[in-house]
């Protein structure tokens, strides 16, 4: 009987297995690294290149002439070799991987921290470094440790204000930083079919946070539904009873809208104690919560009304975006007066789009707070969509209606 | 593979953005990761590193996957980490370009003289020893040819 990661690498927990990879991407960021290290290795051509993706998404379109430089590098790059390239505007690389693309059961690498995302669909997903990712380019394999596993189960369901990113602080706040370090969290129990992949997304995302290496969702009929609307066949996972590290229980119904407040993601507040907060920016996007799904509510929220907040909503991609568009969602949500920036990871990183200067204070659903991450001086607590956008009509964190 | 260097403590769950800030990634030149090392956390650490084993608390590295954060502190002249965990994508890639990485638990007093050996097992810190957790023999193995690309180079 085994886990699911221990399925997918077909070997127990603790063991070092050497495996095929069947999809590695790295982004702008790290492909940069990822390009120089391979002419290092002297590597010319890339084996699988079908199996390898570079997707821009940090600094889209590129701030500087040093970036436009290595893009425009790298571009050329991914033509030459006969890599598929996700250029400017496509989205970030978590969630154009997710449209289709990451099928249960794969072996999926991204040099990126929070590839664990696509842990959601029953994948073993899993974030590794530059010169990781070129030698799985250049070999088309690695190694992995097989992780012992930590079984989140949800029990119940959301409703209310509480939406899945708020049972991500929830099992961040439990767990602490390192709660899960180098091992996965699953998912599972009878309230993990209530909620929808953009919401496993979301819960998938910030496994990272807690020093896990994946965190995974069974595929059920939930996956095989979306996958199906991408055309993609799939076959239902099966947990089975078995040997957990440690198990985690989270009861839906009793799940309230939290804050994680800076400068750590595992200081986790319910939002009424933060409340009346003043902010100076709303951040409302990232591979945490930039999807359509995500989109909606806010604009749900915000229709008809006026921000009392710069706030700035960054769609996770152009499908995303799109979707917004046709349904008027995007409308909404210019008419209440925000800003929209280009598909991709916006902010979140504080490299362009919407630093932040000394002092000011931040509410942003993305999944990081760390001291200065965003711009040097600035404070950022991390909150759910339904918050962020209560808080963005107020100026201050707000509880949505319905806490 | 040993090496030995004076201590520089630090604390628990240092993040890579505080290694190297997101708004210096944009280049290939390395010596700009060295030079802006730890600048939000503390301007004057970074002199201080040269030559240094750091110590450092538990959850080493966490955050991002960015390698600039690795190849900042190598640049710099780290020789060793020090650090009861570590985050496991800041594990690998420091064991991928080379810079020894060691879990143990010791106690940190600033300057004070630190040697390790991986293949006996044993950290000193001022004479006094400690045990570390063992690596993979592979990650010796890539350790021990300086990194990932020369380990590749090697076995071609």
């Amino acid at each position: 009987m085994s886990t699911l990661c221990e399925q997918i690498l077909g070997a127990p927990a603790g063991e070092y297995v050497d495996r095929p990879v069947d999809l590695a991407f790295a982004h702008d960021g790290t492909g940069v690294l990822t390009r120089e290290t391979l002419r290092e290795m002297g590597v010319d051509t890339i084996p699988h290149p079908e199996r390898v993706r570079l997707i821009f998404d940090h600094i889209v379109p590129a701030n500087t002439s040093i970036t436009a430089d290595l893009q425009k590098e790298l571009r050329e790059y991914a033509c030459s070799s006969g890599i598929a390239l996700s250029d400017v505007g496509g989205g970030i690389c978590h969630q154009v991987m997710s449209e289709g693309v990451v099928r249960p059961g794969q072996i999926v690498v991204g040099a990126d921290s929070h590839t664990c995302t696509l842990g959601a669909f029953g994948a073993f997903a899993t974030g590794v470094g530059a010169t990781d990712m070129a030698a799985i380019w250049a070999s088309g394999s690695t190694w992995f440790r097989v992780p012992e596993t930590v079984r989140v189960t949800l029990a119940g369901r959301l409703d209310g204000a509480a939406e899945p990113k708020d049972v991500a602080l929830a099992y961040v706040g439990k767990l602490g930083m390192d709660g899960a370090s180098y091992r996965a969290l699953e998912f599972l129990g009878d309230g993990a079919a209530g909620i929808s992949m953009a919401g496993r997304l979301t819960l998938c995302n910030m496994a990272v946070e807690t020093g896990a290496k994946t965190g995974m969702f069974y595929a059920d009929d939930v996956t095989l539904q979306y996958l199906a609307g991408y055309g993609v066949a799939a076959e239902r996972q099966e947990p089975e009873e078995c040997c957990a590290a440690a198990s985690v229980a989270i009861d839906l119904d009793a799940v309230a809208p939290l804050v994680a407040v800076p400068h750590r993601v595992d200081t986790v507040r319910p939002v009424a104690e933060v409340a009346g907060t003043p902010l100076d920016q709303v951040f409302v996007g990232t591979c945490t919560n930039g999807r359509f799904e995500d989109l909606q509510r806010f604009a749900r929220i915000v229709r008809g009304r006026q921000v009392a907040v710069r706030t700035i909503v960054v769609p996770a991609s152009r499908s995303v975006l799109r979707q917004a568009a046709a349904t008027g969602v995007l409308a909404d949500i210019v008419e209440a007066g925000c800003m929209i920036a280009a598909p991709g990871c916006g902010p979140c990183l504080g490299a362009h789009s919407g630093v932040l200067g000394e002092g000011e204070v931040c509410l942003s659903t993305a999944n990081r707070n760390f001291k200065n991450r965003m711009g040097v001086g600035g404070e950022i607590y991390l909150s759910s969509v339904a918050t962020a956008a209560a808080s963005a009509l107020t100026g201050t964190i707000t509880e949505p209606e319905g806490a | 593979m040993h090496g030995a260097g004076h201590a520089v403590c630090l604390g628990s769950d240092i993040d890579t953005d505080i290694i190297i800030a997101g708004r210096y990634l944009r280049t290939k030149n390395r010596s700009v990761w060295a030079e802006h090392i730890f600048e939000d956390l503390d301007p004057a650490l970074a002199p201080r590193l040269a030559g240094a084993v750091i110590l450092a608390g538990k959850n080493m590295g966490c955050g991002s996957s960015r390698e600039q954060a690795v190849i900042a502190l190598k640049e710099a002249g780290v020789a060793g980490i020090v650090a009861p965990s570590f985050a496991r994508i800041f594990f690998r890639n420091a064991i991928n370009v080379g810079l020894p990485v060691i879990e143990a638990e010791v106690p940190c007093r600033e300057g004070a003289s630190v040697r390790f050996d991986l293949d006996a097992g044993w950290v000193e810190v001022d004479g006094d020893r400690f045990p570390v957790r063992p690596l993979s023999p592979r990650m010796i193995e890539i350790l021990r040819a300086g990194g990932l690309v020369d380990h590749w180079r090697s076995q071609r």
